[in-house]
């Protein structure tokens, strides 16, 4: 099976690698002087509100906020972060992101790339206006809908439900057609060689089409996880119970609440931020090549 | 005799009319048994795709013909009365304006420096995987997260900002309370933020760049700055293109940090219009008068989104 498999493997796109040192920039010594000096000043630049959120989180608040410019200001404490921990809402705003970005990425994944399959594939009477009509739809600012949406969901009775956060969230038209233009470049060959032997389409979609698409599926899975994770302006309408907001949600409502109390304050900035930079750094690869194959992943 | 061949010589009758696949394929475009997905697949998308964006939208557009509130349980018809309005309300007009401001003040920074980072590290510098972390790890942080680290960094006495101002013995600037100044510090925090994703966009187009060009060069003996200027920049402008564009709809969307950074602030100075449109529809509950103002809004997103496919055709 393998072997027969291999040939009709869509192209997978070369690693991604860096130019080679002397091609781009010569053999001159200033010109990798100047590149390395200019790199590492910007890289200084972006880490550094990192550094300093740390350095605060870290120090008692009397500390953190005594005057300087070093970032090390008094002893080393987490206080801060158990105070953040004991008062336990951000734990239970951070399950509430991870149960609802789960959910969202588990129901955008199953439904579009289902669609997209339909679309690609399909014969049916009205997939091209339909698909037609989806493409259209990319163009749509999610913040354009979310008077009607809340309407929607006060008709509904869903305000202030974890449906009522999930369920726009899973409308993703630009997901179905990355999808569907991977779908289009797999030869149907293997498929139609299943479909002689029996199999229901359903069969072949999963055990043919899908395995093949793996990367491109996980792809749109780490993006829309992403944009569930840190998705503010509708949950942040539609959810006033505390117990159900989102981690961004919830830590802007209690944002001037921390008042000067900036350990605190840059313990659960740093806390809500964990998650994803883990993520990151497990499929950073991944995530850098779907940015690459798909172009446009985010927001 | 072709029953006992051995199973070798199969293969080597080449691209025969009768192998398998091709009779295969032959009776499938018959019809008989290739159906192919049905509508069934597409059903669960197209259903939630009625329901949460076809139906806002449509019903969007028909509220923005009413008076529609959050309080008044009555709908009534008001026809282009909430259009009149919002055209002649100086507030539609300033938030559009601000929204456009911040488009402007950081689409350029955002493609610059996005296209300066990436150069960078595709010059193959030592630390690939360090450098990229450092430019892309802000673009994953909720925008809460940001605007905590932010509010502290601004923070008028003890903020980073301003004890390094002080250290060079300059006054300190209101980052966030000036309304000169407010606009450029969410633009600036904008940038950190968000800089990283058109980095990878452009990374991903300097890495797909075939080094046969570099090869040439280097045999013409072209300096760095050269095969930067003849090269490498010619080359991106397809990406620098699509980074723009995607760029520009993406700010005139501003909405999330401003509002928690500033509520629009001050003096609504930095108050961009999808703020106006939650304003006007959430806290004064005029939820007609406030789908109005998102449609006209829609309208400068399409009509931005039409300019720029234009521009991008002209440049193929």
């Amino acid at each position: 099976m393998s072997a027969t498999a291999t040939p009709l493997r869509p192209r997978r796109r070369p690693p991604l690698a860096p130019a080679e040192p002397s091609l781009v920039l010569g053999h001159g010594r200033l010109p990798r002087v100047l590149a390395g000096t200019a790199l590492a000043v910007l890289a200084a630049v972006w880490l550094l509100p990192f550094i300093w959120a740390v350095a605060t989180s870290v120090q008692s608040e009397q500390d953190a906020a005594s005057p300087g410019l070093s970032p090390i200001k008094g002893a080393f404490t987490t206080e801060a972060y158990q105070q953040i921990l004991e008062r336990g809402n951000v734990t239970v705003w951070a399950f509430n992101s991870f149960l609802i970005a789960g959910i969202v990425t588990l129901i955008t994944v199953v439904v579009s790339t289902l669609a997209a399959y339909g679309f690609s594939r399909g014969t049916f009477r009205g997939r091209r206006t339909l698909l037609a009509v989806t493409v259209a739809a990319i163009l749509v600012p999610p913040q354009l809908l979310v008077v009607p949406l809340f309407e929607q969901m006060l008709l509904f009775n869903l305000v202030d439900t974890y449906a009522a956060v999930i369920l726009p969230q899973v409308v993703a038209p630009m997901m179905v057609f990355i999808l569907k233009r991977f779908f289009d470049g797999i030869p149907r060959e293997l498929e139609d060689a299943a479909r002689m032997d029996g199999a229901s389409e359903l069969r072949v979609f999963l055990s043919i089409v899908l395995p093949l698409s793996r990367p491109i599926v996980a792809a749109v899975a780490i993006f829309v996880f992403i944009g569930a994770w840190n998705n503010f302006m509708w949950p942040f309408i539609v959810t006033n119970d505390p117990d159900l907001m989102t981690l961004p949600v919830g830590l802007a409502t209690v944002k001037d609440a921390f008042g000067i109390q900036y350990a605190q304050s840059m313990a659960s900035a740093l806390l809500a931020a964990l998650p994803l930079i883990v993520v990151f750094l497990f499929f950073q690869r991944r995530i850098v090549d779907s940015v690459a194959t798909t172009g446009l992943g985010g927001s | 005799m072709t029953t006992t061949a051995p199973p070798g010589t199969g293969t080597l009758t080449g691209p025969a009319s009768d192998r398998p696949g091709g009779l295969r394929r032959i009776g499938l475009k018959g019809g008989r048994t290739a159906k192919g997905p049905g509508l069934a697949f597409v059903l669960p998308f197209a259903l939630v795709f009625a329901l949460f964006l076809v139906w806002p939208i449509v019903h969007g557009l028909w509220m923005s013909f009413t008076d529609s509130s959050l309080t008044l349980h009555d709908t009534a018809f008001v026809g282009f009365d909430n259009y009149t309005e919002a055209f002649g309300d100086p507030d539609v007009w300033s938030s559009l304006g601000n929204t456009v401001v911040f488009t402007a003040i950081s689409s350029v920074p955002l493609v610059l420096i996005a296209l300066a980072m990436a150069l960078l590290v595709h010059s193959g510098l030592a630390g690939q995987w360090a450098w990229r972390l450092a430019f892309f790890a802000p673009y994953l942080l909720p925008v809460t997260v940001v605007t905590l680290i932010w509010t502290w960094l601004y923070q008028p006495e003890l903020g980073f900002a301003n004890q390094f101002l002080d250290t060079l013995g300059m006054a300190p600037v209101g980052w966030l309370s000036d309304e000169s100044v407010a606009m450029w510090s969410i633009a600036a925090l904008t940038v950190w933020w968000t800089v990283g994703f058109n980095f990878l966009l452009y990374l991903a187009a300097l890495q797909s760049l075939p080094s046969t060009f570099y090869e040439a060069a280097a045999l013409d003996g072209a300096g760095a700055w050269r095969r930067l200027w003849s090269i490498t920049l010619p080359q991106l402008r397809r990406t620098t293109a699509l980074v723009a564009m995607l760029q520009v709809l993406a700010s005139l969307k501003v909405f999330d940090q401003i509002y928690i950074l500033t509520k629009g602030g001050p003096n609504a100075s930095t108050r961009p219009v999808l703020e106006y449109v939650y304003d006007v529809g959430f806290t004064g509950y005029r939820l007609g008068y406030a789908s109005a103002v998102s449609y006209l809004f829609f309208a400068l997103v399409i009509v931005v989104s039409l300019v720029q496919l234009r521009l991008f055709r002209q440049e193929d």
